[in-house]
């Protein structure tokens, strides 16, 4: 046994063979460190730290599993009830009565609907201006400037959902107005751009609500494409220098093909963020009886901010149910989101 | 193609850090200089100097003269850019672009130039890859990642990628320091052909790969910690490597330094 483990060992650390008979006492230790066939005969020593810390790991992993499994099954079997008694369909509905709890009448459609155009239209606005804040902080701005101006990006995302809300409500609904109004007449031809159901001066629409949701997940979609294209290699840099490249070709030949993923889950988690707002939502958008109809200039209300409104309601845990089954759509919606933004990543990891 | 290079009187500087101190020499066309010198003696920033890559770093500053064939590149008129295209550069560590396919990879240069033409870029692509000895390896996956290449390989991609520009010079910063020893043969095959079209001037850190590759090597040293570096002696690298007549370029080379 000894012989093996002393011919083993100059693969390892560069003081092979250097005392007699220390060999021996150390294989315990090294054993475990390269996972080799003979280890099982070995029977490696797991010294206690590694133990702990293993178990601690592990445990946190698993915690968390069981955690989101958890909420999903509780959603569900909160839900399943209401469902039951829903009279019309859950997926397709554009109704939304659970008041009288004999005759629910409930579907999501148009939650659905308002809550991802006002979260697409908020990305659409927001992921261009971070990408070219976070290109600017990484690749033009003066590293004295960059610093104190990335804190300035970061403290956007410190403002609580609420005080955005009433910004977006009494300060910029105002300001938007005649943008909107312009929209409506010049492009109204197109539905995302005609006249909504709700009116356009209160600014209660999707439109407002979209803007607003940008300017909330800016900050992390900025602070995470920042990160990562600080972390562009300077070999690549360099290279595309020497070949000639203009500040501008640097940029496009090495840090958005290196960023590009990185910058994709960004977006994707300023958009997970964007589906889950409540307050904000809540406060601006109008509430409206009318069906949605793809214009951006519409009411209504998201999974979110619908089902804060209704706390009230959630005395009767049937009609709670309806709303958790709404939530349930979120949880999925969410859920399918970070999927599609990890097979993003997870598909441009070959080049890396 | 293939220009002489003329330094006069350079002094290099990294902030307030005077790093190179008054440097001159020649390097005459279509031949091979070895730069070669303890660390920190800055030859590699007099390398980087040559095609202006200096003056990347922040607060780096050049003063004297660097001529490409009687040109000075560091004239008020003169673009960096323009520099970098004509001069082409080979990094310590292959720094293949990673998202880009090894055909694409060979003909940046090209594409950053504005070269649009396929089929003219599938040519140069072969060409140089045959230039780089690589052509043979590659030439059946030439849309597969350049990163997936063995080390040595990807030091030649970025070789066929330097040549692709046919730039009038290449520099060379210690191409082979990441690569094993069939590699590094390979490279410096590939450097004394390169050298029947190109001028090269290359910063190397073995001594016996300067006697092999080179025609003309310029030793480089440093007086003590903190002072800047400085040009010992330049001459054929015959001489430099038997009859040196500077008492610290022998002490160098034959492995009595400090």
């Amino acid at each position: 046994m000894n012989d093996r483990i002393v011919a083993k060992r100059p693969a390892g650390t560069g003081d092979a063979g250097a005392r007699e008979g220390v060999p021996a006492a150390r294989p315990a230790t090294e054993a475990p460190i390269p996972p080799t066939t003979e280890a099982d005969q070995n029977a490696p020593h797991v010294r206690p730290g590694d133990r702990i810390f293993r178990g601690l790991a592990t445990g946190s992993g698993i915690f968390i599993v069981v955690l989101i499994g958890a909420i999903g099954l509780f959603l569900l079997l909160q839900a399943i009830p209401s469902l039951a008694l829903d009279q019309v369909s859950f997926l397709t509905s554009r109704e939304w009565s659970t008041g009288d709890v004999n005759n629910m009448r409930f579907g999501i459609l148009d939650l659905l609907l308002v809550t991802v155009v006002s979260s697409a239209f908020a990305l659409l606005i927001a992921m261009p201006i971070a990408l070219g804040i976070a290109l600017f902080l990484t690749q033009y701005a003066p590293r004295k400037l960059s610093r104190p101006f990335a804190y300035v990006i970061d403290l956007l995302s410190a403002v609580p959902s609420i005080i955005y809300g009433l910004w977006g409500l009494l300060v910029l609904a105002p300001v938007l107005t005649p943008v909107g109004e312009w929209l409506t007449d010049v492009l109204g031809w197109f539905p995302l751009f005609a006249e909504g159901n709700v009116s356009i001066e209160l600014g209660g629409t999707i439109f407002t609500a979209g803007v607003v949701l940008a300017v909330m997940i800016l900050p992390i979609i900025t602070a995470v494409s920042r990160e990562v294209f600080d972390r562009t290699p300077p070999a690549h840099i360099e290279g595309a220098i020497a070949l000639g490249a203009t500040k501008w070709e640097v940029v496009r030949t090495t840090v958005l093909p290196f960023g590009k993923a990185g910058y994709v889950s960004a977006s994707m988690l300023g958009l997970g963020r964007a589906l889950g707002e409540t307050i904000a939502l809540m406060i601006i958008l109008s509430a409206t009886n009318a069906a949605f109809g793809w214009s951006l200039f519409d009411g209504g209300a998201t999974f979110a901010s619908k089902i804060a409104l209704a706390a009230p309601e959630f005395n009767d845990p049937r009609s709670a149910g309806a709303y958790i089954a709404a939530g349930l759509v979120l949880f999925v919606l969410t859920f399918v989101v970070n999927a599609i933004a990890r097979s993003i990543v997870a598909g441009h990891k070959e080049y890396e | 193609m293939a220009k002489r290079i003329d330094v006069k009187d350079l002094n290099l500087y990294y902030g307030k850090f005077h790093a190179v101190d008054g440097v001159s020499l020649a390097v005459p066309p279509k031949n091979v200089t070895a730069f070669i010198g303890p660390s920190g003696c800055g030859k590699s920033t007099v390398l980087r100097s040559l095609n202006r890559m200096h003056e990347v770093a922040t607060g780096a500053r050049v003063e004297g003269k660097v001529l490409l064939d009687g040109e000075d590149i560091y004239a008020s008129t003169v673009d960096p850019v323009q520099v970098r295209r004509t001069i082409g550069m080979v990094f310590q560590r292959p720094n293949p672009f990673p998202t880009m396919s090894i055909r694409d990879n060979v003909v940046a240069g090209l594409k950053l130039a504005g070269e649009r033409n396929k089929k003219k870029l599938d040519e140069v692509a072969e060409r140089s890859l045959r230039g780089a000895n690589l052509w043979n390896e590659v030439k059946d996956r030439l849309d597969r990642p350049g990163g997936g290449l063995s080390g040595g390989q990807q030091q030649r991609l970025c070789i066929a990628r330097a040549i692709a520009v046919q730039p009038d010079v290449l520099l060379m910063d210690e191409p082979c320091s990441a690569l094993d020893p069939i590699s590094t043969l390979a490279i410096e095959d590939l450097i004394t052909e390169l050298k029947k079209e190109y001028t090269i001037v290359i910063v190397t850190h073995n001594m016996q790969q300067a006697a092999r590759v080179s025609d003309q090597t310029a030793f480089f040293n440093l007086l003590g910690v903190g002072q800047p570096g400085r040009l010992i002696e330049v001459d054929d690298t015959e001489k430099i490597f038997s009859n040196p007549s500077q008492k610290a370029t022998e002490d160098y080379i034959s492995g009595r330094f400090g």
